[in-house]
Parts: structure tokens; C-alpha cells; sequence
């Protein structure tokens, strides 16, 4: 899949105004799937400083019960679990949330907020703990050491320590005993081109709660978003300019 | 000027003894760190939740322990207090010792100890954790080039050079170590200035405590007694400092209490956080703060088994401090969504429970046990242990 | 320039000859302590797919671990995922299938990369987190 006439910021705006660009790209692509096409950076191009990848998460949308996002990343990145709820991985979970005054209930997902001052990075020793130039925050699990500061570190309580040997781990997540994960904004699918697994399967339910994008890019769906409604970060307090901002909270 | 004599302690019965149990300990805690590595850390009590447990609780407090050591070492040549000197090169070795100690059970508690060769080529300087790093090895090197100045005739006049450079170098030290904790906006319960100036002052009481607990027991195992009027001055000292923790306890919870915000996480900590309000007041405040301070300050306890008693309680009262600051501090959930009632399916909005395995508390004794075991080593191949006190005749 | 190119030269070719001497002495010496020459076997393990490898076999003998190296860290941090160098790759290719036409783990006893690490005695660690069966597979195996 050579894309090298198409810069990886055009590229990316395609995807998110698909209608435009699938005009193009349908008569190029007989029975490739529109969006892997359309999206794909250069594959030997670093990731890039000029993109920012974010989450907006519309709480007025997410559905009390609907666990749609979380088990679509379980299943994604093989997060199968030991029975053991205290120490088995979670990078997303549903939180419920009740008003202490209304009594007005809201229900919402909580991930990895890949802050751009990630607390994270700040107190890894090794450096294992690091944000990508396009704003990722992720573990390189071959420096990672185990040593949790990092989770001792997280506002948001997003990271996991694996606490068991793991088999059956899949090619695009590997991940072992003895080292620290979470949310990796699906790194893999992102750099592919796709969204995020969570962001599909709440579409695909029909919520229509998440949406992924490009939070530098004006024309891009999710700044715009951003731009038009009043969003709000976790922890605004700790001033981390979080990459996954709530709406209706 | 009162000089000194050193000897090697020689073999006895009490030296296997003491050596033999320290031995004993210190390969309890190697089987349970094997066996927290081979099964994974879901064999402890540690969780998602709770991420550093007892362990961590015995690292930091011998950690803190290790830098206050040297506090006679520091007064005997910092300060020109010669009458501290007979129990200088000791306290410059228990503070290896310590470090030694509570290193090995930082080291072992990691999920992967066996990337220790990452930790030391790999550094992200914005980490107060890699800073640690440096001022341990730093430490363990200045403390060694110390001692070579105190043993070597020829260098004992740089031991006071050296010795400042030390003492400034553990100030350093526990102020990072502190750190750790005080710079971790996160979590309420740490997130606070107040933690390195109390780490410091920690040290001191911590260190005092375990220079007069191991001093006595390597002075009983080599037939002799620590000189009693050094002793007092000891017990005194560590009366100051253990008054010293207690006002920086009291300031920490007196910021919290004042700030409206925080009100739940005092409340959990001194009025019905269970078994942490119970530490807390018990044996922080009751067993470790008031009972010793009685005992160490009022003359009338002046004998020696007052003194074990109290400098034993001390180090009782410091385990539950720290246990109650690392464990209570993280049990207690995050608040992400103020104003909200908050469930889910990872423990948001609810206290943790934590129950140390049988393998991480015998990893964390066993920090205990090699620290002794260093000591012992120590006494017995070089001369640590003074013949006679300063201040007796023996010219 | 010449010289130090040389000099270069010289140096790798004297460290080799030294690493080669000091292999030499090992082995002669290890053989004759032990007595179990004829029982050391060159390593067995099944045929690659494909036509040929990404580079020489005798430079992926000497330098494989360096290539993963290299594209693990362009991988992680870089999001470059070009096949040619990843673990990913070589898996594909050097996974051998049971006879039920299941993928076996290259890391199993016997395979790729199992067998040559035994016989040169090296230990590794890839496979406690990363697949050792080719992507699509994975979730279908037991």
C-alpha cells in the first residue's frame, strides 16, 4: 500500500471527510476497504509533531449499562483477564456517576487521557513511560523495569500492572508479566490508518458517544467538535491538557 | 583529645547466633521475592489498586533509616563532637547496611528485577525516582570514601571535610526520597511540601533509634556496653527527634484538615479508616510517639532497658507511619468526578482493601535481615567497634 | 581518512581474530573436558516460506538481534511498522504448521527460533510478551 503522493496530513484529512474523498478513492480501490486506504500514513514515516490524536467522549450520548467500548478493547487487545478483578488489566472501564445534590445519573468511559504533561512520563525512571510526537502516551514495555511509580503517578487510575504470566497475546498488543499498560489510543489501528477499537464499536451500537481525530487539525470532525461545544478535561485542576475531553459532564 | 581504640568483633557464640537469625530472615525474604517473580505480583496483596505494599513500606522506612544513621558519624566530625566519635564508624556502616537493605528490597519488588542493568543505563532526569538512584549509589560512595578517612590515620584530617560532604549529600537524599511521595499531585495524601522536610526529620528519629538498637547488639554480642553518658546524650537526641516527627505529622494533617477538599481523606485517615485510623493512633501516634517521647525525655527512665524499650517502640511507631502514609495513602480512591457518587467495574470511588501475603512481608523482613547480616559482616572483618569508650582512661 | 579507515579495519579484524582464538580455545577446551563432541548437532529446524530472507542468512545469523532492535525501537516510539526487519515478519515466514495445518510457536522445541538459541546458548525473553504464531492465527489456536 504505497501512499506516497499524498502527504500524511492530506491523507488524514480524507478520512474524516470521507464523503469528499471516497468520491476519489472508490475508483482507485475496487474492494479495499475505503477507510484503510484512505488514512494509511507513509508506512516508513515517523509519527509527527503536527498531528495530535484525541478522544471526545459525549456523555449525553454514552448509555448507562452499554459496555460496548470496553469489551471491543478487551477483544482487541486480547485483555482476556484471570477471574481476578483487583489485579486482571482494564484500560477502559465505565464509570457510573450520580450527583450528590440532582441525583442526576450519568454514565461514561474513563481511558488513558494522554495528557500532553503526562504525570506518567514525568516520574518514569527509565523512560519507558513516553508521549509520542503526535501525542500518544504509551509504555515501551522492553525498558519498562515494573516498578509502578508511574501508576502511583496517574490522576486518572488508567494504568495496569500485569500481575500474571499472559499467553495468547495478539502480534499488534504484545504485552507480559512484570510490566505496566494502558490505553494505547489503539496505536497500532491509528497508524494504520483506522480508529480506535472503542470509538468503532460505540458507531457501530449506535451511540455515537466517541469520536476519534486529529485535535490540530481544523477541518478535522473532532476539532471542529471541540471548537463549537464546551468540553471539559478530568482533573482540569492539574492542568495536564488532557487529549480526551467529556462532553455534558 | 579523647582518642578512640577499634576492633574487630571476634567470633562468639552470640555473633553466629545474631549472624545465624539474620541469616535465616534474609533468605525467608529471598524465597518470598523468588517466589512474587515466579508466580507474578498477584501472590501479594498488592493490586491495580494498591501498587506498592509492605515491601515498599520496608524499603522506604530502612531507606530513611539508612541517611539518619549517620547522624553520629555527622555530629562526631561535623560538628566536632568527639565524644560521638567511638560510635562514628559504626553509624557510617549501619548506614550502608541500611541503604543496602532497603535498595535490595526496592530492587526485588520490581515487576522485572532482572532489567536492573535498564534502570542503571537508561535514565529520564526528569524522574525524582532516577535522581534516587544516583543519590544512593552517591551515598554508598561517599559514605565508603568516608570511612576509609576515619580508619586510615593518615586521612583523618579530611574526615571532616569528607564527613560534611556526607551529611549535606543525606540531606540531599532523604529530601528526594520524599520527594517520591510529596511530588505526586495525583493523590492527596502525598501530594504535599511537607513530605521532605518530614522524611528528614524521619530519618533522624529512624536513624537514631536502629544506631542505638544494632550499636547495642553488636556492642552485647563483643562482651561490652555503650559508655552511658554517650548513651544519654543518644536517648535524648532521639526524644528531640522523635518530638520533631510528631510536629510535622501534625503540621501535614493540620494543612489537610484546614483545606475543605480534603476533609474526606482526614476523616478516613483519623476517625474510621479502620485498620489505618487504628495505626495511626495506636502505634503511630500512642506506641511510637507519645510512649517513647515519655520515656526518653523524663529522667526518671534512664536506664538502659527504657532505652531499648523506647528506641524499639520508635521503630515500631515508624513502620506503622510509613505503612499508614504508603497504604493508607493509596487506598483511599482518586476523585476524578467531585460531587459525584462514583462506581465501576475497577474500584473507583471506593476504598481498597489490602492484605500483605506471607511473601512480601518475609521480602520486606528480609531487608531487615541483610542489613544486619552487613553489619555483621562489617564488624567482624574490620575494626568498627570501639575497645574501650572516649572518656574512660586507657592510656 | 585511509588511515583511520585502516585502522578501523585492522581493529575489527584483530577483535574478530581474537573473539574467533578465544571461541576456539573454549570449544577445544570444552570438548576435551567433556568428551561430547560428536553429541553437539548443528541445529534442526523447518524451512522458511518464501523465496529468500530479507538479508543474507550469514548477516541474520551474526545480526538479526540488531535489526529487531533497531525497528522495536522505530516501532514503539516512531510508529514505523514496515514489516522487512520486525519480529512480526520474521514469524510470518519461519512459523512451521502441525499437522493439522496449525501454526506451532517459533519459540516451541525445535522451531526457528528455539533451536539455534539452545544451540548457541542464549536466552530470550521476546515471547513472554509477544506472539510467537503469525497474527491472523493467534486467536484460533488453543
Amino acid at each position: 500500500m504505497d501512499m506516497k503522493d499524498s502527504s500524511p496530513a492530506s491523507a488524514r484529512r480524507t478520512f474524516f471527510t470521507q464523503a469528499s474523498a471516497g468520491v476519489a478513492l472508490l475508483a482507485l480501490a475496487p474492494g479495499v476497504r475505503l477507510v484503510d486506504l484512505a488514512l494509511a500514513r507513509v508506512q516508513d514515516e515517523p509519527a509527527s509533531a503536527t498531528q495530535r490524536w484525541g478522544l471526545l467522549v459525549d456523555v449525553d450520548r454514552c448509555v448507562s449499562g452499554c459496555d460496548a467500548c470496553v469489551s471491543a478493547c478487551d477483544t482487541e487487545h486480547g485483555l482476556d483477564g484471570n477471574e481476578r478483578p483487583q489485579t486482571d488489566a482494564q484500560w477502559i472501564r465505565k464509570v457510573d456517576l450520580v450527583d450528590n445534590n440532582t441525583e442526576h445519573q450519568l454514565s461514561l468511559p474513563v481511558m488513558c487521557q494522554h495528557c500532553e504533561e503526562p504525570p506518567c512520563v514525568d516520574v518514569c525512571p527509565t523512560g519507558a513511560s513516553f508521549r509520542r510526537a503526535d501525542g500518544i502516551v504509551l509504555v515501551d514495555k522492553h525498558t519498562c523495569i515494573g516498578c509502578r511509580y508511574c501508576m502511583m503517578a496517574c490522576p486518572y487510575k488508567a494504568r495496569s500492572f500485569i500481575h500474571e504470566d499472559l499467553t495468547g497475546q495478539k502480534t499488534h498488543a504484545p504485552r507480559g508479566k512484570g510490566t505496566v499498560e494502558s490505553c494505547t489510543l489503539c496505536v497500532h489501528r491509528v497508524d494504520r490508518g483506522e480508529s480506535p477499537a472503542c470509538v468503532e464499536a460505540c458507531t457501530d451500537a449506535g451511540h455515537e458517544a466517541l469520536v476519534f481525530g486529529d485535535i490540530n487539525d481544523r477541518n478535522d470532525p473532532l476539532a471542529t467538535q471541540l471548537a463549537e461545544t464546551t468540553t471539559r478535561e478530568l482533573r482540569a485542576d492539574l492542568k495536564l491538557n488532557t487529549a480526551v475531553r467529556y462532553r455534558g459532564l | 583529645m579523647k582518642i578512640a581504640y577499634f576492633q574487630s568483633v571476634s567470633s562468639s557464640r552470640g555473633y553466629w547466633l545474631i549472624s545465624a537469625i539474620a541469616g535465616v530472615v534474609t533468605l525467608a525474604g529471598l524465597l518470598g521475592a523468588h517466589h512474587m517473580e515466579n508466580a507474578g505480583h498477584w501472590v501479594t496483596g498488592m493490586s491495580n489498586q494498591v501498587v506498592w505494599g509492605v515491601p515498599h513500606v520496608f524499603a522506604i522506612f530502612l531507606i530513611v533509616a539508612a541517611s539518619g544513621a549517620l547522624n553520629t558519624a555527622s555530629i562526631a566530625s561535623v560538628f566536632g563532637r568527639d565524644d560521638y566519635k567511638p560510635l562514628a564508624r559504626l553509624s557510617a556502616l549501619l548506614a550502608i547496611a541500611l541503604l543496602s537493605g532497603g535498595l535490595a528490597v526496592l530492587v526485588l519488588d520490581l515487576g522485572r528485577p532482572d532489567r536492573l542493568i535498564v534502570a542503571m543505563t537508561h535514565y529520564n532526569f526528569k524522574s525524582i525516582f532516577a535522581w534516587n538512584i544516583f543519590l544512593y549509589i552517591g551515598f554508598m560512595f561517599i559514605v565508603g570514601i568516608y570511612l576509609w578517612m576515619m580508619f586510615e590515620p593518615r586521612m583523618n584530617r579530611f574526615s571532616a571535610r569528607v564527613g560534611t560532604a556526607a551529611f549535606i549529600w543525606r540531606l540531599v537524599l532523604t529530601t528526594g526520597t520524599g520527594s517520591i511521595f510529596g511530588f505526586l499531585v495525583a493523590r492527596e495524601a502525598f501530594d504535599s511540601a511537607v513530605m521532605a522536610p518530614l522524611f528528614v526529620v524521619m530519618s533522624l528519629s529512624f536513624g537514631t533509634a536502629l544506631t542505638l538498637l544494632i550499636g547495642m547488639l553488636i556492642f552485647w554480642i563483643n562482651g561490652a556496653a555503650i559508655d552511658p553518658a554517650l548513651a544519654q546524650k543518644l536517648r535524648r537526641l532521639l526524644g528531640f527527634f522523635v518530638i520533631g516527627v510528631a510536629y510535622l505529622v501534625a503540621v501535614d494533617h493540620l494543612t489537610r484538615l484546614y483545606v475543605t477538599g480534603h476533609h474526606q481523606l482526614e476523616r478516613f485517615i483519623l476517625v474510621d479508616g479502620g485498620i489505618y485510623t487504628l495505626l495511626f493512633w495506636g502505634v503511630q501516634i500512642l506506641l511510637g510517639t507519645v510512649v517513647p517521647a515519655i520515656l526518653l525525655l523524663l529522667p526518671r527512665f534512664c536506664q538502659r532497658g527504657y532505652l531499648i524499650t523506647a528506641a524499639l517502640l520508635v521503630v515500631v511507631g515508624a513502620l506503622a507511619q510509613v505503612y499508614v502514609l504508603i497504604i493508607g495513602g493509596q487506598v483511599f480512591p482518586l476523585e476524578l468526578f467531585p460531587g459525584y457518587s462514583v462506581t465501576s467495574t475497577f474500584y473507583d470511588g471506593v476504598i481498597a482493601h489490602y492484605t500483605p501475603s506471607l511473601a512480601e512481608l518475609a521480602l520486606g523482613m528480609g531487608g531487615m535481615g541483610l542489613a544486619v547480616l552487613v553489619t555483621l559482616i562489617g564488624v567482624r572483618i574490620l575494626p568498627f567497634v570501639p575497645v574501650q569508650m572516649a572518656g574512660e582512661n586507657q592510656d | 581518512m585511509i588511515w583511520s579507515g585502516l585502522f578501523e579495519h585492522w581493529s575489527k579484524r584483530r577483535s574478530c581474530a581474537i573473539r574467533t582464538g578465544v571461541i576456539t580455545v573454549g570449544l577445544v577446551a570444552g570438548m576435551a573436558l567433556s568428551g561430547a563432541y560428536a553429541q553437539v548437532s548443528q541445529p534442526v529446524f523447518p524451512s522458511a516460506r518464501g523465496e529468500q530472507c530479507v538479508e543474507p542468512v550469514d548477516v541474520m545469523r551474526r545480526d538479526h538481534f540488531e535489526f529487531l532492535k533497531h525497528q522495536r525501537d522505530k516501532t514503539v516510539h516512531e510508529g514505523i511498522r514496515t514489516p522487512r526487519h520486525s519480529l512480526a515478519g520474521c514469524i510470518d515466514c519461519h512459523a512451521d504448521k502441525d499437522a493439522q495445518g496449525r501454526f506451532v510457536p517459533v519459540n516451541a522445541k525445535g522451531q526457528f527460533c528455539q533451536s539455534c538459541h539452545v544451540y548457541a546458548a542464549v536466552k530470550i525473553d521476546c515471547f513472554s510478551c509477544h506472539a510467537a504464531r503469525p497474527s491472523e492465527r493467534v486467536s484460533q489456536s488453543p
